[in-house]
């Protein structure tokens, strides 16, 4: 960062500052640092895992944390650290695959039902008044009901709620960009509608819909470690966070860090990834 | 009379959506593969008895028919038999009611205590120490996940302590909130974290607002003006918010209900999904959505009665 003076053209040194700007925000430095180390974590678990997660030592079960096992040993005397860092792998996955299909379809139908208004947009708003009648929670978990437990389902339902919520923001946001001078002179230009919307549209009303996707990420982690709690996501042996913590639940008076330990790595996440939407949010509004 | 109309059109408006609420729940379990009866019904289920659930739900008859039915049941309030516990749903339902509203009221209060005073505060202290106190705090409790909340205050304050009850539930008023302290607080210590977060931001919007600036250079007494402007405008957004946060409420309810083994409606609802009971599957995800609807009406009247332009617009 150090040789601005070779900056490239004048167009994007305005991003660059803005860049700068957030990158001195500490929360923003700090967020993306947790989830840099994460995404690390995430890929390559074996590297930074003393131990391999799933091996089994019945002569060590339940130790209390030391050197040799800084977090610890479960009641199969795997160890505890090496299990919490593998199960970054899933719990990174669920803020990814809980949060882009949705992202996707709720981007798309948003867009085009805030385009087009009209009878689509009437149902529309009905689907979501429908959808947010429930708790968000009740109806993926009835979902998962149907498709049974497990991971993929888990992340099928998610999908299936999920998508409102973009749709929603989605559409708001196209409806403001729509009384903007650029998209009335498309449409006097006789641009096709996709154009309109895919290439001038889109790239101006994502913004929030961005923040929000961080935000969301944060809260796959949230919900996806719920649900492998509850027993209706990961399924054990998987090195999951919301399973490691149901898993240490028996344990709670005796051996405490089984279910400790993972919920810190929870915490981390989350507020990574709320921290970075945060400093995202000041970076990509325009300010005036 | 504005108000009249709204409150006629605000439910009006909730027909439609009432509806799709329906198919979604009716769609939820036709979506299982395989014969709905039996699903509904159980493996120990005899021939007699899938014949019997055949015909009341009209499997033999085209989609509609079978909607209508289910449709007409649900308003005459048979929402079936459950499998699990072999009574009618409804009965189960309103015999587990009461403990979750309890829960959820006592949650909705203690929040509102935890975050009313320290959104003040922190509003009040922009940019000083005790915000960034304040707002550090909530955002690490907006990261954690509810079970965990629980799971916490449950090691330290009941096993560890001995303060609490690990769980169950107690007999009358006292015994309830003795009881439900522990699971309320853990589902308030989350959602305070959004309370205190929107307060905050109300509180000084209000405090820059023109009306308050002309109030000031008027020379009312700052009392005065906190009490008048300040705090009716915030009570409107709060109240807002925690409408529009029931089903986040509601979710809480449900894992917390599971952490200290509240007898609810949310804990019945993961035993009724491991015994695979999709009548009270059905009957749950129903109530949970009429719940939430109530609340969403009484916010929207309360709001238009606190706030003029809502009726308006």
């Amino acid at each position: 960062m150090t040789d601005t003076a070779a900056a490239p053209p004048e167009v994007t040194t305005a991003r660059k500052s803005r860049l700068h700007l957030a990158l001195r925000k500490p929360g923003f430095l700090v967020g993306a640092t947790i989830i840099g180390m994460s995404i690390l974590f995430a890929v390559m678990p074996g590297i930074f895992a003393p131990y391999d997660p799933n091996f089994i030592d019945y002569t060590a079960v339940r130790q209390a944390p030391s050197w040799e096992h800084p977090f610890g040993t479960d009641m199969l005397g795997r160890d505890s650290l090496s299990r919490v860092i593998h199960a970054y792998t899933v719990n990174m996955q669920m803020a990814v695959l809980a949060t882009v299909f949705a992202l996707t379809i709720g981007v798309t139908v948003g867009a085009l039902v805030g385009y087009y208004r009209g009878v689509a947009d009437m149902i529309f708003g009905r689907v979501v008044d429908a959808i947010i009648t429930f708790p968000f929670l009740v109806l993926v978990i009835a979902v998962v009901a149907v498709l049974g437990p497990g991971l993929i389902n888990m992340y099928i339902a998610i999908t299936v709620v999920g998508w409102v919520y973009y749709a929603r923001l989605m559409r708001a946001e196209v409806i403001a960009q729509m009384g903007n001078d650029y998209a009335s002179a498309g449409i006097v230009m006789g641009y096709s509608d996709r154009r309109i919307i895919f290439r001038h549209l889109l790239p101006n009303a994502i913004t929030p819909v961005v923040v929000y996707w961080m935000t969301d990420m944060a809260l796959a982690i949230l919900l996806g470690s719920s649900l492998g709690y509850l027993g209706l996501g990961a399924q054990p042996p998987q090195a999951e966070w919301g399973v490691l913590i149901a898993e240490g639940r028996n344990f709670i008076t005796t051996a405490w860090w089984l279910s400790l330990m993972p919920g810190i790595a929870i915490v981390l996440t989350g507020l990574g990834f709320s921290l970075i939407g945060d400093g995202l949010a000041d970076l990509l509004r325009p300010r005036g | 009379m504005a108000g009249l109309q709204y409150i006629l059109k605000r439910l009006a408006l909730m027909i439609p959506t009432f509806l799709l609420v329906m198919i979604i729940i009716f769609l939820l379990v036709r979506m299982l593969p395989g014969d709905p009866a039996l699903a509904i019904a159980g493996d120990k289920a005899s021939d007699a008895d899938l014949a019997a659930i055949r015909n009341r739900l009209g499997l033999n008859e085209p989609l509609l028919v079978q909607f209508w039915l289910f449709f007409t049941n649900v308003l005459q309030g048979d929402l079936g038999r459950s499998i699990l516990m072999r009574t009618s749903v409804m009965g189960v339902i309103i015999e587990r009611l009461p403990t979750t509203v309890f829960l959820a009221a006592f949650a909705v209060s203690l929040s509102l205590l935890i975050a009313g005073p320290l959104a003040f505060v922190a509003a009040l202290n922009r940019g000083r120490w005790p915000d960034t106190v304040i707002r550090t705090v909530f955002q690490v409790g907006l990261s954690m996940p509810v079970f965990y909340i629980g799971l916490i205050l449950l090691t330290f304050l009941a096993a560890h302590l001995r303060w609490f009850p690990v769980g169950g539930h107690g007999d009358g008023f006292t015994g309830q909130l003795y009881y439900l302290f522990l699971p309320s607080m853990t589902v308030a210590l989350y959602t305070s974290a959004i309370i205190m977060r929107n307060l905050r931001a109300a509180i000084i919007e209000v405090l820059d607002a023109e009306y308050v600036q002309f109030a000031r250079a008027k020379g009312l007494p700052n009392r005065l003006i906190l009490g008048r402007h300040v705090l009716r405008n915030a009570l409107i957004s709060t109240v807002t918010l925690l409408g529009l946060s029931i089903g986040n409420l509601m979710s809480g309810t449900l894992v917390t209900e599971t952490v200290f083994a509240v007898p609810g409606l949310g804990r019945l609802m993961l035993e009724a999904i491991f015994a695979r009971d999709y009548p009270l599957i059905q009957g749950l995800t129903l109530t949970f959505a009429v719940l939430v609807s109530i609340v969403f009406l009484l916010t929207d009247l309360f709001q238009s009665l606190l706030d003029p332009r809502m009726r308006l617009s």
